[in-house]
């Protein structure tokens, strides 16, 4: 790509950078920005189309997939644009490299549900210039107007003859003219590819075994290599008598780096059974005592502490001491695994100067920056090749298991994979840590609430993992959406930092900061509701009357929920709605408890407004695989710390949701021709919040914290 | 020692220790990266392969206890029937989001609707539940098998 002429004439107001293609064709650079056609113009392109002679178009994105569709929706926006079928269109993840960074994030990171929000308007733009350029080189060679020509699946043609030319033939003549500055998009009404139902991309290679992850990789000569950690967090490896391990067949080499040891061998049971032989000393630090109750008992000590006023508007104060009546209530969610089905894996080649590293990542030009300062090669000697992601679900933002597999991978002299063992992976997360909120509302005669003050005892993940998105030191993701869509007068968020011990390492989970703000805003609405005697609905409709697309969300599930026809006794119906991630969703959860106080999930019934549902069933199955994630959380989800080490290790302690828990789940999509929001994270948030409200009004006994306590709901 | 296995219809020979799970034999042995790593316990279904056709967790079937059974794996799931079926109906409902687990949700399936060719929903439930899948598919995993079992039966046109 860099080999390929360029500086055909860019101007700084251009967007698009145009030059022919290495090999033929058309190449076209674009910044991918989630701002306006204008404001773009500065950036450097970090996203590609080429278009080759034969026609071909490969789209190269600075995204990966791990689930989310985000190949298949970003396809049909340039498909739709640029005029050709969808399945011309072949997608590249990029290498990782600077260019590709977000210019929004400073980083190339997928996660935030902010792909599509931030390709929506440069992809098109990019895709419409294309379309015109190729129209143009088409209009010149026949000698017509461009006006008298269109494009078409792929093709140009012209009106008043039969003539036609594929924009395989025309890409290398398009490649040199002027590019457009402006070019105009197609409005809402002419899509033809942009909100279908199209099938992914990528399910083909992923029903017959061939699609290839992180932990597929096999290059020539590969040895195999387990991997553990001090169980304690922040421990050091003190001694070790490697004999044990070398006496299992298959072993090669034991391999000890600071804070851990591997094993590595011909397979990787060789080294999973020599790594269990092995009884390494460890030095278990400053964290050798702790257990989870410190912890909670430390988040709630922070709830009495000021935090950072994050937003205030109004003044509180005045509306509390004119309350007719006062609300408070705590809330406490605990730490969490992510838990993605595919176990943290990393392969390493390192030889004649160089390091290849084969890794699933989010987060791919800061995995090629650690790779870089572990092996100490420069950057540009290292290459990431991007997999398929077994589950991201904000795991794969971190980098810890790239560093140590090419520090482990320094000291073996053939490519290298490493492998985290389940109980590793979950023992050695970056876990959501545990979340308090004091929220304290003021209450007229009326019922209504006249302030909102909500204080957010949480780490700040972001001064670690994105300094860019904090503000006066308060991490803007840990207070997204800590007042809900409501219109509230007076409204107060703090912020109170509050840190894991180091050493324990925290970072970002599905949902992120709304996953838990929605659940305390959420959980609080309704006790205000079924204090004012009201409706949970009707009670929210007031409070959103200014809000026309929260509001039509949460009346079109509350139609489609039958919310208010009766239910056996023990079962109950409970909401949330959130506007959050450029969404707007309501949720109706319904439950059943049984006597013993188990809680089913029955039915959930979600209405989204995401603006333009690019595709339809891409929203739905992200919807859909959001609040299994959350229900997994409200239902099962806690990580609980003794003695400085993690409990769980697999399944059969850390539960999750399986196919005989997952309701039926009905997601219903608001027609919408604004610009599309993100799908990836908010089914989760709203879920939470949605069942635990469902179990007040089953039970009569109010969540506020999780995972719901299925003991306490005994019918005795 | 040395076994002789039979995998997707080959005979293989591999030196490993009796105990290896054939999960790690498939995957490092053989190369066939499609039987995935979840749990290493049996708790969570990605590795299932078909032993002789019926459904086994991988990483709990050691190498030495697989004799000269008929090992099948998602490489050749499309060799059989249901298989063709359930690719197909996988496909229709694009049932996958990261696709991980999918592999043993299929073989799953698979040993479901060989046993079972018109599955009730609890039938599919007590069978799956033991297939996770983090990113939520189940609804559309359960649609799924009830599509592949109408195309079995001769309806939607099957190829």
């Amino acid at each position: 790509m860099t080999s390929s002429k360029s500086g055909t004439g860019l101007s700084r107001r251009q967007f698009l950078l145009v030059s022919l293609a290495a090999g033929g064709g058309m190449l076209i650079g674009f910044p991918i920005t989630g701002r306006s056609q204008g404001a773009a113009a500065a950036s450097p392109p970090s996203a590609f189309i080429r278009i080759d002679r034969a026609g071909r178009v490969t789209l190269i994105l600075p995204y990966v997939e791990m689930g989310q569709g985000a190949y298949t929706s970003q396809a049909q926006i340039l498909a739709e644009e640029l005029e050709v079928a969808l399945d011309s269109v072949s997608l590249e993840a990029a290498p990782a490299g600077q260019v590709y960074a977000s210019p929004l994030l400073g980083e190339q990171i997928t996660g935030g549900s902010i792909s599509l929000r931030g390709a929506w308007v440069s992809m098109r733009t990019a895709g419409a210039a294309a379309r015109m350029m190729l129209t143009e080189a088409a209009a010149k060679r026949w000698g017509v107007t461009a006006d008298s020509c269109r494009a078409e699946n792929g093709r140009v043609m012209h009106k008043a003859s039969t003539r036609s030319l594929s924009y395989g033939e025309l890409a290398e003549e398009a490649a040199g003219l002027p590019v457009p500055e402006l070019p105009a998009l197609k409005s809402p009404g002419a899509f033809r590819i942009v909100g279908k139902a199209e099938k992914r991309l990528d399910s083909p290679a992923k029903v017959d075994g061939t699609a290839k992850f992180g932990i597929d990789m096999r290059p020539e000569g590969v040895l195999h290599a387990m991997v553990q950690a001090c169980p304690v967090f922040g421990g050091r490896l003190a001694a070790l008598d490697t004999a044990p391990a070398l006496r299992v067949k298959g072993v090669r080499q034991v391999v000890q780096i600071d804070d851990a040891v591997a094993v590595v061998a011909d397979h990787t049971w060789a080294a999973l059974k020599a790594l269990r032989a092995l009884e390494p000393k460890w030095d278990e630090g400053a964290n050798s005592r702790l257990t989870t109750a410190d912890m909670i008992a430390a988040a709630d000590a922070a709830l009495q502490r000021e935090g950072l006023v994050a937003l205030r508007v109004g003044d509180v104060a005045a509306a509390e001491a004119s309350a007719s009546r006062r609300f408070e209530a705590m809330y406490r969610m605990p730490m969490l695994a992510h838990a993605a089905m595919e176990p943290l894996s990393c392969t390493v080649k390192i030889s004649d100067g160089r390091c290849d590293v084969w890794v699933g990542s989010q987060i791919v030009g800061r995995a090629q920056r650690v790779a870089a300062e572990a092996a100490g090669l420069p950057l540009e000697k290292v290459s990431i090749h991007n997999q398929y992601l077994g589950g991201g679900f904000g795991r794969r933002l971190e980098t810890d298991y790239v560093s140590q597999a090419v520090l482990i991978a320094k000291q073996v002299k053939a490519p290298l994979k490493v492998t985290w063992s389940r109980e590793e992976d979950m023992r050695h997360d970056y876990y959501r840590f545990h979340n308090h909120s004091l929220v304290n509302v003021a209450v007229d005669a009326a019922g209504q609430p006249t302030s909102w003050h909500h204080r957010v005892v949480a780490p700040n993940i972001m001064a670690r993992w994105l300094p860019a998105y904090q503000k006066d030191n308060i991490d803007l993701d840990a207070v997204d959406a800590a007042h809900g869509p409501y219109d509230i007068p007076n409204v107060l968020v703090e912020f109170t930092r509050n840190e894991a011990p180091a050493g324990l390492t925290t970072g970002n989970w599905r949902g992120v900061g709304p996953t838990r703000n929605v659940f305390v805003v959420e959980s609080a609405i309704d006790e205000l509701a079924h204090a004012a005697g009201r409706d949970a609905i009707a009670y929210r409709k007031a409070l959103i009357s200014q809000a026309p697309r929260t509001l039509a969300v949460l009346a079109r599930a509350e139609r489609e929920s039958g919310w208010g026809s009766p239910l056996p006794a023990r079962s109950g119906r409970g909401v949330a709605v959130m506007s959050a991630f450029g969404s707007h969703l309501a949720f109706v959860a319904q439950v059943s408890v049984e006597g013993a106080g188990h809680v089913h999930v029955e039915r959930l019934v979600c209405a989204v407004d995401t603006g333009i549902a690019v595709n339809p069933d891409i929203v739905r199955a992200q919807i859909e695989g959001g609040v299994i994630y959350g229900l997994s959380a409200v239902l099962h989800g806690k990580i609980t710390v003794n003695r400085g080490r993690v409990l769980e290790g697999n399944f059969d302690t850390y539960q999750v949701v399986r196919m005989a828990e997952a309701p039926k789940i009905e997601v219903h999509i608001i027609e919408s021709t604004e610009d599309p929001g993100g799908v990836g994270e908010p089914g989760t948030s709203g879920a939470i919040a949605a069942v635990a409200n469902a179990v007040f009004a089953a039970t009569g006994k109010r969540i506020r914290t999780l995972p719901i306590d299925h003991a306490q709901l005994r019918n005795t | 020692m040395a076994y002789s296995i039979r995998v997707n219809g080959e005979t293989r020979e591999v030196d490993v220790d009796g105990d290896t799970p054939m999960l790690w034999v498939l995957r490092d042995v053989c190369g066939l990266t499609g039987t995935k790593y979840g749990c290493g316990i049996a708790m969570c279904g990605a590795c299932t392969i078909h032993v002789d056709g019926q459904a086994r967790r991988a990483c709990f079937t050691p190498v030495s206890s697989v004799d000269t059974a008929q090992i099948r794996t998602i490489e050749t799931l499309h060799e059989t029937p249901v298989g063709q079926a359930l690719q197909r109906a996988w496909r229709e409902l694009d049932v996958v989001q990261c696709g991980y687990c999918q592999s043993g949700q299929l073989m799953s399936a698979a040993a479901l609707l060989a046993a079972n060719p018109k599955p009730t929903d609890d039938d599919i439930d007590m069978v799956m539940s033991g297939n996770i899948c983090r990113c939520g598919t189940y609804g559309r995993i359960r649609a799924g098998i009830h599509l592949a079992a109408t195309y079995l039966a001769g309806g939607g046109g099957a190829t």
